[in-house]
């Protein structure tokens, strides 16, 4: 291989990876308070993406993409109070089943009302236009992506550590009933937790339908997936995992192919061999730890 | 109480109008009308309506469409042709777009013994071997050396790359197809990529391909994915050329694509509704849609489920009764049959013998190059 091309290939991993580690975050982040996994995230995602969709048609860019976060933050509040919170107290295994229960009912609302006709994604041409040097085609929106994704853990600690909020979410993290003891609104932080995390689904759906132009009711349920699996590997719970794990997993993906060009239909085995071995060496994951403040 | 005896009544009067009502013939229909192959089925299903409007009726029966839709997916479409046989007790059924769909299928109609065209399943798998699977479209083998042989004669392409989805049964098909021919008319093959249903980024398989200069690239893709495939294709700054199969003939792939499909050359069936020379049947096929549909333009998957209905009519006449073994055996001897898409004779393999017609894509719009006779 040459420099140029694994050059090449390095833009690629970073592309794809700043993408799994944008979605990975979410997960972490409802995992870490409420020790769920919100399955939903996936269509939250798609959600996200549907609403620029539709809103960037009547609306300048930078407003759309605004406004598609916060319409999807209420859609995860929403989620969190009709699904979640009534199941508070129950087993954990009934919250996931319930979970999983609002993907499958995201899903097919969306296949109802908007088909499962695949649609184009509005794309801002500065971002796709790819930049060339030496034979290496970057696009603005790989530079992007990480610096996003960046802006938005930076703005996500900030939350945690430094707001009284935060304080009450890490509180929650550790022990919910002496917080509710405390006297802390435990519904109203984690409406927030929801809100956020669902609100950095949809930058990550976005972000997604600006590199692969195209939004349909099912595009949440494979980069989910493996998002998931990346805060996984990461050390679910942790932010700074789920980002390592993102990047991790988007570069295992595309080096795979591209140092196996042959066995190229294996990639997703290769993918999640060298996950699997991750984890059987690091049970936690690769910054997980064992029982600390999980964000 | 009241409501219910009401209700009861209703429920009596209308079972005793449909016992003594008019004798029907049920065909089924099964498509894609959800999921990633919505578009396709739909647009077939939209044929098989307007040929059931023009022809509603057969032995002096009205003609029943039972409409399933299978999802896009192999097992909702096992299921959906056992619902149709099993629940509605049709005696022929029509579809589907998608060959690993009508693999599905055809296996719960073989068993039954259920007599199925299929509309755009273009896997040679679906028929061969089989007594009860037909079809309108031509094969994967045949389209594939229409695609290579295009590559060659017209586009003078001596290196060609593959990029293929493992997991779908009609890409790996015409792929397999494309490379045989392209390989007996002295070309080379340089790259063969593949990837999987769902994946979005191609990118490390592109660089690979991008990396060994190919003149063309053939991607047996579904528009959707083919359309980012040429979107990233040129963002990694791809040069060659670009060909794929009739499932990318949809004009999402322009939508998806945008100025990334320029130049995109496509087979498939020797129907368009800008077609030069258009036989008397494609002209009222057009005709009709227009009139039914005045803001859609007639498409080809349309014109095959049209095809596919009055494929099934002109077996139910032929045989004269509509018992599925007559209608089966009428099938098989199909010959010289009025379609949209020429005359129709089928072979001992149950598949129609067509030209391939080339599309490409030129200032955002398809253009129908003509026809090709695969070398």
């Amino acid at each position: 291989m040459t420099v140029e091309l694994f050059i090449q290939n390095v833009f690629n991993a970073l592309t794809v990876g700043s993408l799994y580690a944008l979605i990975a975050i979410g997960y972490t982040m409802v995992y870490g308070i409420l020790r769920f996994i919100n399955f939903a995230h996936g269509d939250i995602f798609m959600a996200g993406a549907y609403l620029i969709f539709f809103i960037a048609f009547h609306l300048s860019w930078p407003i759309a993409a605004i406004l598609a976060i916060a319409g999807s933050s209420l859609l995860g509040i929403l989620v969190d109070q009709t699904a979640y919170r009534p199941l508070r107290d129950a087993p954990r295994i009934s919250a996931l089943i319930s979970a999983i229960g609002v993907s499958f009912f995201l899903e097919n609302l969306a296949l109802v009302v908007f088909t499962g006709l695949p649609r184009p994604a509005v794309q801002p041409k500065w971002m796709v236009d790819p930049i060339v040097v030496g034979g290496v085609h970057i696009l603005p929106l790989t530079f992007l992506v990480p610096v996003v994704t960046a802006v938005l853990v930076l703005g996500l600690l900030w939350i945690v550590h430094r707001t009284r909020p935060g304080l009450a979410m890490r509180a929650i993290s550790r022990d919910i009933e002496t917080t509710r003891l405390m006297g802390v609104s435990i519904d109203r932080i984690i409406a927030l937790t929801f809100g956020l995390g669902s609100a950095l689904a949809a930058a990550a759906g976005i972000m997604w339908a600006m590199r692969y132009p195209q939004i349909h009711p099912f595009m949440g349920v494979i980069p989910g997936f493996k998002a998931f699996i990346a805060a996984v590997v990461g050390g679910i719970g942790s932010i700074q995992g789920a980002v390592m794990g993102g990047l991790l997993l988007g570069t295992v993906e595309v080096m795979a192919v591209a140092f196996n060009p042959t066995l190229s239909g294996y990639r997703d085995a290769f993918a999640f061999v060298l996950l699997i071995v991750i984890l059987l060496f690091l049970p936690t994951g690769l910054v997980g730890e064992k029982i600390k403040d999980k964000i | 109480m009241k409501l219910l005896k009401i209700l009861a009544a209703a429920l009596f009067a209308v079972s005793l109008m449909a016992s003594t009502g008019q004798a029907q013939v049920k065909v089924g229909v099964y498509l894609p009308l959800t999921g990633q192959n919505a578009f396709g089925g739909q647009l077939e299903l939209d044929g098989i309506n307007l040929a059931a409007g023009t022809l509603p009726e057969v032995l002096g029966q009205k003609v029943e469409l039972v409409v399933m839709d299978n999802k896009s997916d192999k097992v909702e479409s096992a299921n959906a042709v056992r619902r149709l046989i099993e629940n509605d007790k049709v005696v022929a059924i029509i579809g589907t777009y998608g060959s690993s769909l009508a693999l599905a299928g055809g296996e719960v109609a073989e068993a039954s013994k259920i007599p199925v065209v299929g509309t755009s399943c273009t896997n040679p798998l679906v028929t061969q071997g089989k007594t009860y699977y037909f079809r309108a479209c031509f094969i994967d083998p045949y389209q594939g050396a229409g695609a290579a042989t295009y590559a060659v004669k017209n586009l003078s392409a001596k290196k060609a790359a593959l990029l293929t989805d493992v997991s779908n049964d009609y890409a790996v098909g015409l792929s397999e197809f494309f490379k045989r021919s392209f390989l007996a008319l002295g070309g080379e093959i340089v790259a063969e990529l593949k990837y999987n249903s769902g994946d979005q980024d191609f990118t490390a398989q592109l660089t690979e391909i991008i990396s060994k200069a190919p003149d063309v690239m053939f991607m047996p893709a579904y528009f959707a994915e083919g359309g980012i495939i040429m979107k990233q294709a040129r963002e990694l700054g791809a040069t060659f050329r670009i060909m794929g199969g009739d499932a990318m003939d949809n004009p999402e792939t322009v939508s998806i694509a945008g100025e990334a499909a320029e130049g995109f050359i496509h087979t498939s069936f020797p129907y368009d509704s800008n077609m030069p020379d258009m036989n008397a049947e494609a002209k009222a096929f057009t005709e009709a849609w227009k009139k039914a549909n005045p803001d859609k333009e007639p498409n080809v998957n349309a014109a095959l489920g049209y095809a596919s209905y009055v494929m099934v009519l002109d077996a139910i006449t032929r045989a004269g009764s509509a018992d599925p073994a007559a209608i089966t055996t009428a099938l098989a001897a199909t010959k010289d049959l009025n379609t949209p898409l020429g005359l129709l004779t089928l072979d001992k393999d149950h598949n129609p013998q067509m030209p391939v017609g080339i599309i490409e894509i030129k200032d955002g719009k398809r253009a129908y190059l003509g026809e090709i006779t695969p070398e």
